[in-house]
């Protein structure tokens, strides 16, 4: 971890930061766009739509509500995007440089994961208006929800690989044995771990907070303008950063298992296929009453990825550890 | 250049705002028709929004009466600039069979500008898309860009 400051911003700013974030999360909106379409027997929009919300609502006007705090109104979506940006550096630096990664970045992760419902609740909290305050509030209950079964999920591949707390190591571990997916316990945590990526994302069945529908946007219904415009790509940019967690911490990340460099270019596929199914799940499903959601994360989610961990930490307490277990 | 952008992104991508000035129905049922497969609005970046704060087009349908006027204004009001605002079906333009009614306020663009309107009672898809078409053309000639 001796990095010079130039590439630090380098990192965060271009690659695989804020500007490769943002280009390829927009794309990921078109995919999810896409596929709904098809679902649906539509053709969907065109590949470059995102692009076009993004740059229509940068050039709109922005109001802010009567009785709304300028600064958190405007601070809460530049703290999302900045930390969306953070959270993929972290995640693809080491990914491809494992190297240059620094230890613990996994908690690192976990903080920067937590913190988005936080901004959007305080986002929502400030905007003065009764349904994006609703809305706040069932985002409150839905991270509450999700937030342990995810914990259990994470714990379960550190005690698989033998507590490893880096990101590199966890890649490493994969790439030697074989990846967190292809196990018993790993597939139940990845089981748990893919239902609260898809709360944390707020799509059918958990989109409980936005519910267009019902609470007509909920946390966003407020905000126009450039402040829409950077929660949209916040978002977007979401798409993307929980696609590639999946993907690291359960699947072997982008390497695939043949040799030759050239087969790892289809390591970017294995993203896009998690996303695929995220959006055939939020398809195919209606959506959840927010005590539902809370009793379905506790209960059966919850289980499920307690029984992932305690099959870990039994694989692992056997002598020669089990891999397949 | 950057007007060109501005302009641009705002053709592919307007956001719609449905706005309810105590229609019959009929018109509000009609604006899903662009939504189905069959017309798929969405192609050309078209999708409905549920807050006005969202919103570029604004479809009001329906005769505004004088209670629901007041909530007209201030939707428009509400609504970010640039805008566009169509009369949807022929009582937001005309009053309809409407136009005796003791509470009539009068026609759509006695109240607010309106840039596009789309007639019928209720107006056919095909008639839409053409008001969408104009919506479009009307955006690529505003001059507060
Ligand atoms: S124009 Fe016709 S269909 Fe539309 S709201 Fe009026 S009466 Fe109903």
């Amino acid at each position: 971890m001796n990095l010079s400051a130039g590439w630090i911003i380098f990192y965060l700013l271009v690659f695989p930061g804020f500007l490769f974030t943002t280009v390829v999360g927009l794309v990921y909106v078109w995919v999810d766009r896409k596929v709904t379409a098809r679902v649906q027997f539509r053709v969907g929009p065109p590949f470059l739509q995102p692009f076009f919300d993004f740059f229509k609502l940068l050039g709109k006007d922005t109001f802010v509500p009567e009785g709304a705090p300028r600064s958190i109104f405007f601070g809460a979506p530049i703290l999302g995007l900045a930390s969306v940006s953070i959270l993929s550096t972290v995640l693809l630096v080491s990914n491809f440089f494992p190297s240059q990664a620094f230890g613990g970045d996994l908690i690192v992760v976990l903080y920067l994961f937590a913190f988005i419902p936080i901004i959007l609740i305080m986002g929502a909290s400030a905007s003065s208006n009764p349904i994006s305050a609703l809305g706040g509030s069932r985002e409150m209950t839905l991270y509450l929800a999700y937030e342990l079964p995810l914990l259990f999920a994470l714990a379960t591949i550190i005690v698989k690989s033998g507590g490893q707390l880096k990101i590199g190591d966890l890649l490493n571990w994969q790439w030697a044995n074989r990846p967190f997916l292809y196990s018993v316990s790993g597939a139940f945590a990845f089981v748990s771990a893919f239902l609260c990526i898809q709360a944390k994302m707020g799509f059918v069945p958990f989109d409980i907070a936005e519910a267009e529908t019902e609470i007509m946007g909920g946390i966003v219904i407020e905000h126009s303008g450039p402040v829409l415009g950077v929660l949209k790509l916040t978002k977007a940019m979401l798409y993307f950063v929980v696609s590639i967690f999946l993907t690291i911490f359960f699947w072997g990340g982008f390497r695939m298992p043949v040799k030759g460099e050239w087969w790892h270019i289809f390591g970017w596929l294995k993203p896009i296929a998690i996303l695929v199914l995220m959006v055939l799940i939020k398809n195919t499903n209606p959506r959840l009453r927010v005590d539902q959601a809370l009793r379905f994360f506790w209960s059966i989610v919850l289980a499920l990825s307690v029984i992932g961990f305690i099959l870990a930490a039994v694989a692992r307490s056997a002598q020669t550890p089990i891999l397949w277990l | 250049m950057l007007k060109g952008i501005k302009k641009g992104a705002l053709t592919r991508s307007l956001w719609v705002y449905h706005v309810a000035a105590s229609p019959c129905n009929n018109c509000d049922i009609e604006i899903l028709d662009l939504l189905t497969p069959r017309f798929d609005v969405e192609r050309f970046g078209i999708l409905l929004t549920g807050s006005p704060r969202h919103a570029d087009l604004l479809l009001v349908t329906g005769m505004v009466n004088k209670k629901v006027l007041d909530r007209v204004l201030r939707v428009y009001a509400e609504t970010p600039k640039p805008c566009v605002v169509a009369a949807f079906g022929s009582c937001a333009i005309s009053g309809d069979l409407f136009v005796d009614s003791y509470n009539f306020a009068g026609p759509l663009d006695k109240h607010i500008p309106v840039d596009v309107y789309i007639g019928g009672c209720p107006p056919k898809p095909e008639a839409m898309i053409l008001g969408v078409v104009r919506a479009i053309e009307k955006v690529k000639k505003l001059k507060d860009l």
